[in-house]
C-alpha cells in the first residue's frame, strides 16, 4: 500500500482509483492513513460482508481469532467487471505498484 | 586477544545468518527475481551454518582457555543461528501461504459484486461511486480494488 501511495500520481494519470478494503473500523483507518501518510479511499467492511462475497475471507487469522480478508487486488474497469486479478499464494509477496500500473492497459 | 582463541566462524556464522533473515524484506522483497523464491536468502544460509558449523567444532575444541565458558556461549549462538534460520524457512514457506484458496472469488471477465461501505470519514461509498466519480475532472477508467488484512 505505501508503493500505491508513492505512484498515486500515476495511478490518477492512468484513470485508476486505488481503494483499499479491510475489516478495520474507519478509526482504525482514520489512524493508519494519518500515520503513514495514506491519501486514497480506504473501505471499513467491520463484519467481513463484502470479503465474504468476494470469497476473501481468511478466517480466524486476525487478532484474538477476528476473521479477515486475505490480501488480494482487482483491477476492475468501469463497467465493474474484473480485467486483472492477483491472489497471491504468499502474503509476504506482494504485487507492486509498478507492475499493477503496467496492467492498466487492459483497462483500454 | 589471541587470535586462536577468538572463535570468529561463529559469529560470522551468526552475523550471516541475521543478514540472511533481514535482507529478505530489506532488499530481495523488491526484486520479483529474488521475492517469488528467495534463493540468494537460502544460499546465504548455507554458507551461514558452514561457518557455524566450524565455530561449534572450535567452540568445543580441547586447547580452549574457558572451555565451558566457550561451550555455553557456542550452543547459544549455534542454537540462535538454527532458529532464526527454522523461523525464516517456516515463515516463507509455511506461515505466509496458509491462505484460503479464494476459488470463488470474481475471475477475469466477470462482474464484482456491487458494495457500499463506510470510507475513513465514515461516509458510506458505493463501488459505482467508486467507478463513475471524476479523477481530477476527467472520467476513470477504472478502480483498483485492494483487500488488505488490516491494521493490527
Amino acid at each position: 500500500m505505501r508503493s500505491i501511495e508513492q505512484n498515486l500520481a500515476s495511478f490518477h494519470q492512468a484513470g485508476i482509483r486505488p481503494v483499499a478494503i479491510s475489516v478495520d473500523s474507519p478509526e482504525v483507518s482514520r489512524d493508519l492513513m494519518q500515520k503513514a501518510g495514506y491519501t486514497f479511499t480506504f473501505l471499513s467492511d467491520p463484519k467481513a460482508e463484502v470479503i465474504r462475497r468476494y470469497d476473501l475471507l481468511h478466517a480466524g487469522a486476525g487478532e484474538n481469532g477476528a476473521d479477515i480478508a486475505r490480501p488480494a487486488e482487482f483491477l476492475v474497469d468501469t463497467t465493474g467487471t474484473v480485467r486483472w486479478i492477483n491472489l497471491t499464494e504468499n502474503y509476504w509477496i506482494r504485487a507492486r505498484a509498478e507492475d499493477i500500473l503496467e496492467k492498466s492497459r487492459l483497462l483500454e | 586477544m589471541n587470535v586462536r582463541q577468538f572463535n570468529w566462524p561463529l559469529w560470522l556464522g551468526f552475523l550471516l545468518v541475521l543478514i540472511a533473515v533481514f535482507s529478505y524484506p530489506a532488499v530481495f522483497v523488491w526484486s520479483p527475481v529474488t521475492r517469488d523464491f528467495p534463493w540468494v536468502n537460502l544460499l546465504l544460509f548455507v554458507v551461514a551454518l558452514v561457518f557455524v558449523r566450524k565455530g561449534i567444532r572450535r567452540g568445543f575444541a580441547r586447547d580452549r582457555k574457558h572451555p565451558t565458558v566457550s561451550k555455553v556461549i557456542t550452543s547459544i549462538f549455534a542454537m540462535l543461528s538454527l532458529a532464526f534460520v527454522a523461523l525464516f524457512l517456516f515463515g516463507f514457506f509455511v506461515f505466509a501461504r496458509w491462505l484460503p484458496s479464494s476459488t470463488n472469488a470474481p475471475h477475469v471477465g466477470q462482474k464484482v459484486p456491487e458494495f457500499a461501505l463506510a470510507d475513513s470519514t465514515g461516509r458510506q461509498v458505493s463501488l459505482n461511486e467508486l467507478l463513475t466519480a471524476p479523477i481530477d475532472g476527467k472520467a476513470p477508467k477504472g478502480a483498483l480494488l485492494v483487500f488488505y488484512r488490516g491494521y493490527w
